[in-house]
């Protein structure tokens, strides 16, 4: 057996986590001066509908290095601006679409879940080495909508009907 | 391309399972559909690059972000981050964050009438030095009420969070005592399969670390995921 340390949830009282800097409430200090943000929101819920006050979203830009952190609040609503990803090498030669890391912690979760946002209307989707191995008729739980301009839509489902795709990495 | 090395996925066992009944809330949470087994790409075999900056030099001191010094039993926490291979992890960030000696946390969702301490917000953070080894100041936590089942109460418990590496290395625990007698009753803890996978988020008391005149010592060592040996291996 290995000797790594178990997870436990994160509970319900992070919050002075998110205080901290420098993952800071967003909008995110863009690494790269003069990059192109975008805005993602949506609204996280559970297997009986209800929405989730307590997650803790931590969203991972591929290349930069760069952590956010988006907590969800009484509507179960959570916002986060960060620079907007681009494609990035795969693996065997192919290309990953541009997309975010999306790690979900909260309480009720005993490890953290691990999802991907990419973006709807985006070309390189189609041949995307990672969506390629969700069935098909679930990829569209992990592609966020247009909401205006730089500004998508990505709703979750922990549960049930139209659950969200969560990934074992 | 060579890549970065790709980290080893935990044995069966290890992690709680995402449904666990006697924990209420994992009932409408838990995903029902199976997870996508994914290989790890270059998204999630890289992470931040913390900066000194990152971290203030009173931040791992939870007993000195205040005014006055907090009430109740002052303790040193203090240990070592590893990976599976016995690897220390350098310049990684750990955050800490509990309740108060009362079992009050500063949160407005924390309905325990048990008093607020004006000294003591609950919550650290530090870089491991280059041996991985990190250091906080703290209280005591006390133990609170839960709503998960009549007459529930939460071990006493220190929150941590670490990242490690990259994202595939990213944990979020919890730190128990030595000696509680509310581990046995508690579910969150009990979640954990493995009995010596429980027995490793207990802290050990240490009379080293135990400072004269000031503040008793517990070590509390974490163990992340390691890199595979080669790329196309395990």
């Amino acid at each position: 057996m290995s000797d790594l340390t178990p997870s436990q949830t994160v509970g319900p009282f992070f919050a002075v986590l998110v205080d901290f800097p420098p993952h800071g409430p967003t909008p995110a200090q863009p690494a790269t001066a003069g990059a192109p943000l975008v805005t993602i929101w949506g609204i996280v819920r559970d297997g009986a509908g209800d929405p989730v006050p307590d997650a803790l979203l931590e969203p991972w830009h591929p290349g930069l290095g760069e952590v956010v952190r988006a907590p969800t609040g009484d509507t179960g609503r959570f916002e986060f601006t960060a620079p907007r990803p681009g494609p990035t090498p795969g693996p065997g030669g192919t290309t990953q679409a541009p997309h975010f890391a999306l790690g979900v912690l909260a309480r009720g979760l005993l490890h953290r879940l691990v999802t991907r946002i990419y973006f709807d209307g985006e070309p390189r989707n189609a041949a995307d080495p990672i969506l390629a191995l969700v069935p098909e008729g679930r990829r569209g739980t992990l592609v966020a909508t247009a909401d205006g301009s730089d500004r998508y839509r990505f709703d979750m489902v922990l549960q049930g009907r139209n659950e969200t795709v969560f990934l074992d990495v | 391309m060579t890549g970065p090395l790709p980290v080893r996925r935990p044995p069966p066992g290890v992690h709680p399972p995402l449904h666990y009944a006697p924990y209420r809330a994992t009932e409408v949470r838990h995903p029902r559909e199976r997870l996508v087994i994914v290989p790890q790409t270059l998204t999630e075999l890289t992470g931040p690059v913390f900066g000194h900056d990152a971290v203030r030099p009173l931040d791992h001191d939870l007993t000195r972000q205040h005014r006055g010094e907090p009430l109740g039993e002052r303790i040193i926490i203090e240990g070592q981050v590893r990976d599976e291979d016995g690897r220390p992890v350098p310049n990684t960030l750990v955050e800490v964050w509990q309740a108060n000696a009362a079992g009050r946390y500063l949160h407005k969702g924390d309905r325990h009438g048990a008093p607020l301490d004006p000294n003591f917000s609950g919550a650290g953070r530090a870089l491991t030095d280059a041996t991985g080894r990190y250091r906080f100041v703290t209280i005591r936590p006390g133990a609170y009420p839960w709503q998960n089942h009549p007459n529930a109460w939460r071990p006493a418990h220190v929150h941590f969070s670490l990242f490690g590496e990259c994202f595939a290395t990213r944990l979020v625990t919890q730190m128990y005592f030595p000696g509680d007698p509310l581990l046995a009753l508690d579910p969150i803890y009990n979640s954990i399969p493995d009995e010596r996978g429980r027995q490793r988020l207990i802290a050990a008391f240490d009379l080293g670390l135990t400072e004269p005149e000031h503040a008793l010592g517990f070590r509390f060592d974490l163990v992340l995921r390691g890199r595979q040996s080669t790329p196309m291996t395990g």
